[in-house]
């Protein structure tokens, strides 16, 4: 051995290779390069080939011009799996002069900065693609949404009311602590004068969050829970500084801050157990502004698919997505339409066949005449279908606001009438009868009331993210609690939704790796799905593979020409034909063998079925796909309501018609055509393989190979709603305690500041019980 | 209670301090990529040495 010449590097990271590992003799340094470069290569399937064939695009308007005359751009990554990814990456691009990279892996988001041409952009994409990562240009409008820039805002008042609550406390407790004897008048005004100090411009500052919303429900005339916070804090307010400068005995500012602190905790938690999910739904929304290639004459140019006109020809390499609506003009190949229909079974098409964007070409170039783009495309009409569902969608109100309804005019009448009576009937004077009125509204605190749900939902959506499932709207897991019928779709949801190899055990084993070493060379889904299976035990077995768009892979095997590919390829054309996808395998002049592939149900399918049905949910199977598939899987899963054929369109119809009977529908899916029916449907459900569209209709995304989710989703939704419940209840027993005390004029300040305290405390505790009670379904 | 002339302002301003620090913090993107700098500190800037094996001969 020698180490002195110099070293070959790894192809994945770059590091010198040892020698004496395995692996070395692949170019890698160790097995776990190994397999992330195959990782990364296999889910960047457009990438390479495409940056060497093709004029590069014109990031210009991408590029930002930094002050000191630098370059900078905002990228999207793909293909990325693990934070060591994120290194790679970044030591790739900062190995070449004048750049800087940094990857951000909260958001998976690249920021890259360069010195020079704006044009060098090109080479860098280049240099991080040949790894197997994709980089998208992101537009960095999309980054400041007003979404963020709340949270933002909200974190900001955080920070204020808890410093204003930290001193404010220091003043408060001398306060308490002290009377008549120990406290002289003069010390008693300065530390209320200096509570003011502190508290007034917090409130100010820090209840923004609140004024803004309760604001917002009062001009549309409706109320929330934010309008008793909002009265409550302006009436307590305003009530301590009449008391300070009468030189009164008692003041609230302590009250005021703390509820603002502890109302904004809650919120900032809760917007940042959604922050994920929104993140993810950006990264798909940057991911639709993709590119596509045109041929102009005798050259191409990349374009951004939004520029894309009819009447265009558009080039379609294999593996790649087709961009519009057209006519295929030249070439032979196959289309997964699954996305569109859910149908898994690959069709062929030539020139003359009529293909829609989205639909994946699998096996040979395809040149396609553009006929329609953007809102035109079968797929822009399907997206206006689902907004118009959504629009139509009335709006859920939320548990707390429909409390809210009642509990604001009730308390502030119940304040009135505390004034009235004492003034009016006990002879009273008007300052402490308002002051009593006042301790009515203070007391009755929103507090806990406002804390019962998001502390809650807090802690229900951070278990559900540790279990893979990322919860997008807010109030969805009020909705889930409340469905009573599950409508699943089939491709995709019930099942993987992709081919594998089924009829394995009845082919000899040799057939079989070879099978393999021959779908190494290929991307079809099919070859995939075999080489899944058989695995790779010999790489090296077969020779002078060549691909045959449209028909098959050729090659040489112990000097005998094999071929893997269609039936009337491998001559096979007389062979009884079923609709199952399959591939063949001739070997010289043998009889060729079958490879039967089929779309299996998720793993636990069954089990999660029969468990969701005990629990009492009527399910329902609704597919795209045709009748006998649909209904052999309905028999496997037992599932006796089932519909096959279906367009999305009745989908939807489908699902409105069971909630016009008065059903709560959830519905679970995720092809494009499930969209519409996920934005009609009460509360919707979709796997994190689903298409984009069918995650940003969906309430939640789940991750996973299996469907347990579902069940617990839906039982996490169940025991959150009874925790809600339960605080509520909690809070008004507190009120209905509280408040007669109150009106009787028995409250005095200490009390008033404790109870509250405890309201809130006992409600937060319960929330925590979310934790550990009995998992229904597991 | 003199005292307390000097002690309210000095909780005041470390408190303030405090406050600045936080809002810097955000200002200058400390919040931005929790996860990443989680991960950064794994990752060496250079690559190690070789191993042993092929020092020997």
């Amino acid at each position: 051995m020698n180490a002195d010449t110099a070293q070959p590097a790894c192809r994945h990271c770059s590091w010198p290779l040892a020698p004496t590992m395995p692996e070395a003799a692949d170019g890698f340094c160790c097995s776990g390069c190994a397999a992330a470069y195959k990782l990364a290569q296999r889910h960047a399937v457009t990438s390479n080939g495409r940056i060497d064939a093709v004029p590069p695009l014109d990031y210009g308007r991408y590029v930002t011009r930094l002050p000191d005359g630098g370059q900078q751009m905002l990228l999207m990554v793909e293909g990325m799996r693990c934070a060591a990814c994120a290194f790679l990456i970044e030591r790739t691009l900062n190995a070449v002069p004048q750049v800087a990279a940094r990857m951000n892996l909260t958001t998976r988001r690249l920021t890259l900065r360069w010195q020079g041409a704006p044009e060098r952009v090109n080479a860098l994409i280049a240099l991080v693609a040949a790894k197997g990562y994709q980089l998208m240009p992101f537009d960095q409008s999309v980054l400041q949404s007003t979404e963020q820039r709340e949270t933002r805002h909200i974190l900001h008042c955080l920070a204020v009311a808890g410093f204003a609550a930290g001193n404010i406390m220091i003043v408060a407790d001398a306060l308490w602590a002290a009377d008549d004897g120990t406290m002289g008048q003069g010390t008693r005004d300065l530390l209320h004068w200096l509570s003011a100090l502190i508290a007034l411009p917090t409130t100010i500052y820090a209840g923004q969050p609140f004024f803004a919303s309760a604001w917002q429900a009062l001009r549309h005339r409706r109320t929330n829970m934010d309008v008793p916070i909002a009265v409550a804090l302006v009436l307590t307010s305003v009530m301590s500084l009449v008391e300070t400068v009468r030189h009164g005995q008692y003041v609230y500012f302590d009250c005021v801050v703390m509820l603002i602190f502890l109302l904004l905790a809650g919120r900032y938690l809760d917007r940042q157990a959604r922050g994920r999910a929104r993140a993810a739904a950006q990264h798909l929304l940057a991911m639709t502004g993709g590119t596509a290639v045109v041929l102009e004459g005798d050259k191409t140019r990349l374009l951004p698919i939004a520029e894309l006109q009819p009447d265009m020809l558009l080039q379609v390499a294999v593996g790649e997505r087709i961009a519009a609506d057209g006519v295929v003009a030249e070439g032979q190949s196959e289309i997964d339409p699954s996305f569109m229909t859910g149908e898994t079974i690959i069709q062929p098409v030539g020139p003359g066949d009529r293909v829609f964007s989205g639909m994946v070409n699998q096996s040979g170039p395809l040149k396609v005449r553009i006929t329609a783009v953007g809102q035109d495309s079968l797929v822009g009409s399907v997206i206006q279908l689902m907004e118009q569902a959504e629009q139509g969608q009335a709006k859920y109100v939320r548990l707390a606001d429909r409390i809210a309804q009642f509990y604001t005019p009730v308390v502030h009448v119940l304040a009135l009438g505390t004034f009235l009576v004492w003034w009016g009937l006990l002879g009273a004077g008007w300052q402490p009868a308002l002051l009593t009125a006042m301790t009515v509204l203070i007391i009755t605190c929103p507090c806990a009331l406002g804390l019962a749900v998001p502390a809650v939902q807090v802690l229900a959506s951070s278990s559900l993210f540790k279990h893979g499932m990322l919860l997008k709207a807010a109030d969805a897991l009020e909705r889930f609690a409340a469905v009573d019928c599950i409508v699943l779709d089939k491709t995709g949801t019930l099942t993987l939704g992709r081919p594998q190899l089924i009829n394995a055990e009845q082919l000899p084993t040799q057939a079989l790796a070879l099978g393999a070493a021959l779908a190494a060379h290929s991307r079809h889904p099919l070859a995939r799905a075999l080489l899944q299976t058989a695995g790779l035990s010999d790489p090296e077995a077969v020779a002078l593979v060549t691909e045959h768009p449209g028909q098959g892979l050729a090659a040489s095997w112990q000097g005998k020409s094999v071929r893997l590919g269609r039936r009337d390829w491998c001559g096979a054309a007389a062979a009884p034909a079923d609709t199952q996808p399959e591939l063949w395998l001739q070997i010289a002049d043998e009889t060729p063998l079958r490879f039967v592939f089929a779309d299996m149900p998720r793993p636990d399918a069954a089990a999660v079925c029969v468990r969701l049905r005990a629990a009492g949910y009527r399910l329902r199977l609704f597919s795209g796909d045709r009748a006998p598939v649909a209904a052999a899987l309905a028999e496997q899963l037992k599932i006796p309501d089932w519909q096959a054929e279906m367009t999305p369109l009745a989908k939807a119809d489908a699902i409105r018609a069971l909630q016009g009977r008065g059903h709560k529908v959830l519905m679970v899916g995720d092809g494009i055509n499930d969209a519409a029916a996920l934005a009609v449907a009460h509360a919707s459900l979709a796997p994190s393989t689903a298409l984009d569209i069918a995650q940003n209709a969906a309430d939640m995304v789940f991750q996973g190979e299996r469907l347990e989710p579902v069940a617990r989703a839906l039982a996490t939704a169940k025991r959150t709603q009874k925790l809600v419940k339960q605080n509520f209840l909690l809070a008004l027993l507190y009120n209905l305690i509280a408040i007669p005390l109150a009106m009787t004029g028995h409250v005095t300040p200490l009390v008033a500041a404790v109870a509250m305290a405890c309201s809130s405390l006992l409600v937060v505790l319960n929330a925590q019980r979310i934790q550990f009670g009995p998992k229904a379904v597991a | 209670m003199d005292i307390i002339v000097y002690l309210i302002p000095i909780a005041l301003t470390l408190g303030l301090l405090g406050l600045t620090g936080f809002f810097w913090a955000m200002r200058h993107q400390q919040f931005d990529d929790p996860e990443g700098d989680a991960n950064r500190i794994l990752f060496g800037d250079e690559p190690p040495a070789p191993p042993e094996q092929n020092k020997d001969t």
